[in-house]
């Protein structure tokens, strides 16, 4: 699905990524992992062709994508912050993501599900940070791409649209799509992902399942885990 | 007394009893008589030659006596280049309907289509001059009426070109409701005094419009210049009354609508001065008003060189100059009074139509123009704006003491 | 990009500062009005005004709106869609916005007022072409200025900057080399001083048609043959479409080379 080959990647003086190579596999659910400034935003953003990379391939289905902007109709994409046009209304951006994309009418399910309705004529500037998370999730859920990026899914949500979240992602992951998550919420990655990347300085220092990883730190749980990783390597 | 209307009682008669005998002479390709000089030469005084259309080549054609020549339906009369076409010499000739054409051009003489010299009472009108170097040349002559003429040059260069009517040493003379163009000057006077020029057009000659040398007591009136090297040019004269001319577009380095040099006691009173370079360019003039002028447009409504004084500007309309005023040095013993400057931004507060703030309309600008000419570029720039506002607030370069201290909020009309 | 600069340009009509901007307008043409009573001078006084405001209200008003619509810009930029049309379509959603603020608080007024039966339209033309360049010109160079650099401050200092060298400081460096090198011919350099600085080149516009008196007053050659024919009308707005050009380009350049 994806494939990544000697990715670098500098800002200024800091490596953010030096010499990734990464495969993702078809259908599941992944989880990128690691510390504050290790490299997963820039990781997503470079499959998403939103950073460039100084050195290295990505392919996405199989073709590289650089310089290339059609490939984003295979991938639906959360971002992490979801702050929109704000004289938009809700109705309104919906339908221009539609018009830029393509038409569909999943999103009338989705909106019912998180109960967007009396929203739909409000301007997203009036909006709350947790109503537009769930505006984000209905704006990326709404399209049938094969690949799905999720970053930090989980911000601002109440406890019901959590569930309903994760029922979105356990429905997508039947149809056997492949979805890439990263998130801060240690219990929800625990609870979803399939198989995990650990990001450290730009490299990846752990790829497999959670209780491998749990075997390979003797940690009894996950959140310790992930811990003991940063502590040793701060150490 | 009595014997002064006896006196003159005596000429009146003798005058009409000519009338009555006079004869009229037929000039033609067929009549008897086939050449003008031929007709002048039989002819009586105060006779009338009636030259037929037709294409008649002659110069040096002298009239001699007192007569009356009058072209029917313009006929040419051909100079072929060779030297002046028609001299007076007489009193009391009268020229009519002429088509003057071919004069020709000397380095030594200045050759006209039609002179007048020494002699009263003339009248030349109706006529049409082409291709000349000089048109209408009057010369120690007085009494007389140039009218109606129409002068249509075709000069390049100055020194190979003469001027549209030019009086020279000549007094009490009228020049009226003629066109002139594409001479050096439109008209030029030159030691002439008590002369009216009237309802001209002066228009595209290289040189001026109007050219005034050591001439006094002159009053033009009506006229307009349009489009000439410089409009007007006033030098070394006194009381010369210019009143409601029109000044456009004399556009050029040393272009001005009006060119003031050595000028005392006289007045410019209700005239318009529209996009020319400069106004009005003023150098060594004295006692002179300036009122009811409209200057608009211009590049510089006024520019004042220097050595002026007790010179008054009162009620004129300033609008839209690039500069209203320029000065070359920091004294000012002219008065500026009750105004109208578009450039103008103070208030009026008591609404009395009188700013209450005084007007300076001397920019720091223009004193940088003057003495480098490209920084011109930088017109109405905001730099530029805030070094006038400076300049305005404490004068280091520009002449303190002048201002308007009655600048109008409304045009001043009359 | 149509699609973009059409949301671009719908969310800019809807927001307050476009409606700031064209009150703004509006307020200074029927105050000109008012305090003139008279078209030419109004217009007189606009010039003055629109060749230092435009470029101003341009400037920052691309890069607030570059910064305020990052978010904006990443949910595009993860859509598939071409990057520099998403830049383009936004920096024109922009100028365009604007250039219509412009047109319209200054053009109501004067046609209320009778713009039409007046010798002043070509006048007003001119100035609301000349605007409009300004506008098209001083977003694109603020979107420079946004594009690279991520801090908001960092930019807008840089844009205020910006604006300040060619509004004035430019100016005053340029009439200082002016009478510096007074004894050298100049004609040719004070041109080239002009075409290098968009705002003194719309000034040349309006000189042209206000001050053309006063400019063939001088006795360059190349400057009468500027001033004197159409050539230089010409030649200015071939340069002013050259100034929208090369800011426009290294937009273009600029959003391929970028990360988000």
């Amino acid at each position: 699905m994806v494939n990544i080959e000697g990715l670098h990647k500098k800002f200024g003086k800091n490596h953010v990524l030096s010499g990734l190579d990464l495969t993702i596999n078809e259908g599941g659910i992944f989880a990128v992992l690691g510390p504050n400034g290790s490299g997963k935003t820039t990781l997503i953003k470079s499959i998403l062709g939103m950073v460039i990379p100084d050195k290295g391939d990505i392919s996405v289905l199989g073709k590289n994508i650089k310089k290339k902007s059609e490939y984003r109709h295979q991938i639906d994409y959360l971002p992490q912050i979801a702050n929109f046009p704000s004289n938009l209304k809700v109705r309104e951006l919906i339908k221009m993501i539609k018009d830029l994309r393509q038409n569909t009418d999943t999103d009338l399910h989705l909106i019912k599900l998180f109960k967007l309705e009396p929203f739909l004529d409000k301007k997203l500037g009036t909006l709350s940070g947790g109503t537009k998370q769930k505006v984000n999730i209905v704006l990326t859920f709404m399209f049938d791409s094969p690949l799905i990026i999720l970053d930090e899914p989980t911000t601002g949500l109440d406890p019901i649209s959590l569930i309903r979240l994760k029922d979105l992602i356990q429905a997508e992951k039947a149809k056997g799509k492949t979805i890439l998550i990263t998130s801060h919420i240690m219990s929800f990655v625990e609870e979803v992902s399939d198989e995990i990347v650990f990001l450290l300085e730009g490299k990846i220092y752990f790829r497999g399942t959670i209780s491998e990883l749990k075997t390979k730190t003797n940690q009894p749980d996950f959140e310790h885990a992930i811990a003991s990783i940063l502590t040793d390597n701060h150490a | 007394m009595k014997t002064f209307v006896q006196h003159n009682l005596f000429y009146i008669i003798f005058f009409i009893g000519f009338i009555g005998f006079s004869q009229t002479i037929e000039v033609c390709g067929d009549c008897t008589i086939t050449s003008l000089k031929e007709a002048i030469r039989i002819a009586k005084d105060f006779d009338t030659i009636v030259v037929k259309k037709g294409t008649y080549k002659a110069h040096d054609i002298v009239i001699d006596k007192p007569l009356t020549i009058v072209g029917e339906n313009y006929p040419v009369i051909d100079g072929e280049l060779k030297g002046e076409i028609i001299t007076i010499i007489s009193d009391n000739v009268t020229v009519d309907g002429l088509f003057i054409i071919n004069v020709g051009t000397s380095y030594t003489e200045d050759y006209a289509a039609i002179r007048v010299r020494k002699s009263k009472n003339f009248v030349i009108q109706n006529l049409v001059l082409e291709k000349l170097f000089f048109g209408i040349y009057i010369e120690k002559s007085s009494h007389g009426k140039v009218f109606h003429n129409k002068v249509i040059g075709d000069a390049v260069e100055e020194y190979n070109s003469g001027n549209g009517i030019q009086l020279w040493y000549s007094h009490h003379v009228e020049i009226e409701h003629n066109y002139i163009e594409h001479v050096r000057d439109g008209i030029y006077l030159e030691f002439s005094d008590d002369c009216l020029i009237k309802n001209n057009v002066s228009a595209l000659n290289i040189r001026y419009g109007l050219h005034f040398m050591f001439s006094n007591d002159d009053t033009y009136q009506d006229n307009t210049f349009e489009n000439n090297g410089a409009g007007v040019a006033v030098m070394f004269s006194k009381k010369i009354r210019m009143y409601n001319n029109t000044f456009k577009e004399n556009w050029g380095t040393a272009s001005y609508g009006m060119l003031l040099k050595e000028i005392n006691d006289s007045e410019i009173i209700g005239n318009t001065f529209e996009e020319n370079t400069i106004g009005i360019n003023i150098e060594g003039s004295n006692r002179i008003i300036y009122k009811h002028n409209n200057f608009k447009n211009n590049g510089w409504a006024i520019k004042v060189r220097g050595a002026c004084y007790t010179n008054q500007f009162v009620e004129n309309n300033f609008l839209y100059n690039s500069f209203d005023i320029a000065y070359n040095s920091k004294v000012n013993d002219n008065v500026f009074d009750k105004n109208y400057w578009s450039n103008y931004t103070g208030y009026d507060l008591d609404k009395d139509g009188i700013g209450d703030v005084p007007y300076r309309p001397v920019k720091l600008f223009s004193y940088i123009v003057n003495r480098t000419p490209e920084t011109i570029i930088l017109l109405r720039s905001m730099f530029i704006d805030i070094i006038d506002f400076s300049e305005k607030v404490s004068p280091v370069f520009t002449p303190d003491n002048l201002m308007d201290h009655h600048p109008q909020t409304k045009k001043v009309t009359w | 990009m149509l699609k973009i600069l059409k949301y671009s340009f719908f969310d800019l009509m809807r927001s307050r500062w476009s409606y700031v901007y064209f009150a703004f307008y509006l307020l200074l043409g029927v105050v000109l009005l008012f305090l003139n009573n008279d078209l030419s001078k109004a217009v007189i006084t606009l010039m003055n005004v629109i060749i230092v405001l435009v470029p101003l209200i341009g400037t920052i008003f691309g890069v607030m709106y570059y910064y305020n619509s990052k978010e904006f810009t990443e949910l595009l930029l993860a859509q598939p869609l071409k990057r520099s049309s998403i830049f383009l379509g936004q920096y024109l959603g922009v100028a365009l916005s604007l250039s219509i603020s412009l047109i319209l608080g200054l053009g109501i007024p004067f046609v209320f007022y009778g713009l039409f039966e007046s010798s002043a339209i070509w006048d007003f033309s001119l100035l609301l072409v000349t605007g409009t360049f300004l506008t098209l010109i001083f977003t694109a160079l603020a979107f420079n200025i946004a594009m690279s650099n991520e801090n908001k401050i960092k930019g807008f200092g840089y844009a205020i900057l910006l604006w300040l060298f060619l509004a004035i400081i430019y100016d005053g460096l340029f009439l200082m080399t002016l009478i510096m090198f007074e004894d050298y011919p100049l004609d040719k350099v004070s041109l080239i001083g002009t075409m290098l600085n968009p705002i003194d080149l719309s000034r040349t516009l309006i000189l042209l048609k206000l001050d053309i008196s006063a400019l063939l007053g001088y006795t360059g050659a190349v400057f009468k043959q500027f001033f004197g024919t159409s050539f230089g009308l010409i030649i200015s707005f071939v340069m002013l479409a050259i100034w929208v050009a090369l800011p426009v380009l290294r937009i273009v350049f600029k959003s391929k080379k970028k990360d988000f």
